[in-house]
């Protein structure tokens, strides 16, 4: 029973920040309709960001939060702007025109830092990297706990700003219909440029959350764009609390497929969940949720 | 087919009687596998619109096919290339059932799924596959030539067999299905049916590749043959860049992109410094955007736009022009 418990909680507070992934992830996917393949490696690039702040300056992970995220905020808008959205006057066969293009920025996302770092694993030992709080027979990992709360007050001022702003009613709006939007007086290529820096921003936050109790090399990023449309399509498209839904069902079903099935089949879990999502429940957990 | 074709074809069939150094020739394998891949992806993705990012599944499971022939049958490996076809049809048709009642985006994402699962589990799966120890075998030939002209057979007969594919009836079916499907079913074509037909032959192709290159490497891991990057992504990168949808796009794209790698990896035959030999993704990375970009349909699709560069013609009219 402990080890179940444990289990559990240790996959809700790593679902914490899987949410913040796939809530970067159904943002652009609400707005531009398409699967960003270069989520993992903005978060990737914001990692890599964290780890040479902390390398160079000392600066601790959860601080650089205030570097990393308005730098990936810059680089995910430069990419909308620059190859994305250009991308809408060429006229070609395969619609996943984007998608394939997000496949080639995360390639020379990668290709870059590699070049930069070289492929050696690295990781940001913290003083409270291996401290845990004990909850009777339970132990929180004391970092995980702080990425855990810093991710949910990222999600709420998040809602806040799509639910009480201008800037978010208009990205929702966008999301809702992009035609009507901008008959509205939306300046709707503005706002995907916004979106997608705001989804970048999102996963540098996740990264740098992640980076005092993960590893790091230049290959991070496949995987994590994987779990990021895992949850999203699980959350359902566009659905905003789906993703954290998502998130959090996500990372619970990965700890107890380590825990219960087999640490290498670890992966494998996510993406047979995946599979029976898209098949027997293709709105995802919007399906039940209604939200 | 005009008779014009054949030169490529003659072209590489004295290939290896002209160069004698079995590295060229095994660039030049290797990159005719590489059109066995592409053509089959793009029927798939270019004719039919659905993008797979998986075929790594089929390529993997011909070359695994070719592989237990040896380790579970104790017959020869080449009893694979008769094989691997057949099974990866199955598993394509099997995986088709699966995926294909998902639509464009989810479609891809679904492959890239079903790639990962297929990856992992023969991985994990020690008892069938040997896990990531891999299957090796011995070569039957230590000359290339053997190789290089079954090689040569496989990808004319595939570029030939979707040549006659897409100018059939079934071609003009696939088409219809790609450029809108709701359009298509209601005229009373089977998208289904249609799409399964496109993955079959797709994934015959792909699972014919895959038990060559067993047959050719004498090994496989699951890293390598069901990989992610450079199986499903390369097909992708191959097709796009000779051109979706048309039929001499992968077979171009396939020789450009092995080459490329080739140049690249060596750091330009040993000429540039070692650094360079660790960029061939970046250029891969870089032409896929500036492919994108500026060529969306590919070398071959926008041939007329290139060849316009330093011709001082007037500009072509778009092809929407006018609609």
């Amino acid at each position: 029973m402990e080890v179940f418990v444990q289990t559990f909680v240790s996959g809700i507070l790593i679902g914490g920040i899987y949410a913040l992934v796939g809530l970067g992830m159904t943002l652009i996917m609400g707005v531009m309709k398409i699967i960003n393949l270069a989520h993992g490696q903005l978060m990737m690039i914001a990692m890599y960001i964290t780890f040479v702040l902390f390398e160079q300056l000392h600066l601790d992970p959860y601080f650089s939060l205030l570097v990393a995220m308005p730098a990936l905020f810059l680089i995910g808008a430069i990419i909308q702007k620059y190859f994305l959205n250009p991308l809408l006057k060429v006229d070609s066969i395969l619609p996943e025109n984007q998608v394939l293009m997000t496949v080639g920025l995360g390639m020379v996302l990668t290709e870059i830092i590699r070049f930069i770092f070289q492929s050696d694993y690295k990781s940001v030992t913290t003083s409270y990297s291996s401290e845990f709080i004990y909850l009777g027979e339970i132990s929180f990992n004391q970092a995980m706990v702080v990425a855990f709360f810093i991710a949910a007050i990222l999600t709420l001022l998040l809602f806040f700003f799509l639910l009480k702003t201008d800037i978010g009613r208009s990205v929702r709006a966008t999301a809702q219909n992009k035609d009507a939007a901008l008959l509205m007086g939306i300046n709707a290529e503005w706002i995907t440029i916004f979106t997608y820096g705001l989804g970048s921003a999102l996963a540098a936050a996740a990264g740098s959350l992640l980076l005092p109790i993960y590893y790091l090399f230049p290959d991070i990023g496949g995987p994590f764009t994987l779990k990021a449309f895992i949850i999203t399509i699980l959350g359902g498209m566009g659905s905003t609390v789906g993703a954290i839904v998502g998130g959090v069902v996500l990372g619970i079903a990965e700890s107890m497929g380590a825990t219960y099935i087999s640490m290498a089949l670890k992966e494998a879990v996510g993406m047979v969940i995946f599979l029976l999502v898209l098949i027997f429940l293709p709105g995802g957990l919007k399906a039940w949720t209604k939200i | 087919m005009r008779w014009s074709t054949l030169v490529p074809l003659v072209l590489l069939a004295v290939f290896p009687i002209v160069v004698q150094s079995d590295y060229y020739r095994h660039i030049f394998i290797i990159a005719l596998m590489w059109v066995v891949i592409g053509s089959s992806w793009n029927l798939l993705a270019g004719y039919t619109g659905q993008v797979s990012f998986g075929h790594a599944i089929f390529f993997g499971t011909g070359a695994y096919t070719a592989g237990l022939c040896v380790t579970k049958l104790g017959i020869s490996a080449w009893w694979g290339m008769l094989l691997g076809g057949p099974v990866a049809a199955l598993v394509g048709l099997f995986i088709g059932w699966v995926c294909f009642r998902l639509r464009g985006p989810y479609f891809a994402l679904a492959t890239i799924a079903v790639g990962e699962i297929f990856r992992i589990g023969t991985t994990v799966w020690r008892d069938l596959t040997e896990g990531m120890q891999g299957i090796l075998i011995i070569q039957s030939f230590r000359s290339k030539i053997p190789y290089y002209y079954l090689a040569l057979v496989v990808a004319a007969a595939c570029v030939y067999a979707i040549y006659r594919v897409i100018n059939s009836k079934w071609g003009y079916y696939f088409v219809a299905v790609r450029e809108d499907q709701d359009a298509a079913e209601s005229m009373g074509i089977s998208a289904f049916r249609y799409k399964s037909l496109s993955l079959l032959v797709s994934s015959f192709f792909t699972g014919l590749a895959g038990a060559f290159y067993m047959n050719y490497m004498a090994f496989i891991d699951p890293q390598v043959v069901f990989s992610l990057h450079y199986i499903s992504i390369m097909a992708i990168l191959v097709g796009i860049i000779g051109g979706v949808g048309t039929l001499w796009g992968p077979p171009v794209g396939a020789f450009i992109m092995v080459l490329l790698q080739e140049t690249f990896r060596s750091s330009f035959f040993g000429l540039l410094p070692k650094w360079v030999s660790e960029g061939h993704v970046l250029v891969f990375g870089l032409l896929v955007i500036v492919v994108i970009r500026y060529l969306a349909n590919g070398i071959v699709g926008d041939w007329p736009k290139i060849s316009q560069l330093w011709s001082k013609g007037k500009p072509l009219p778009s092809a929407t022009a006018g609609n």
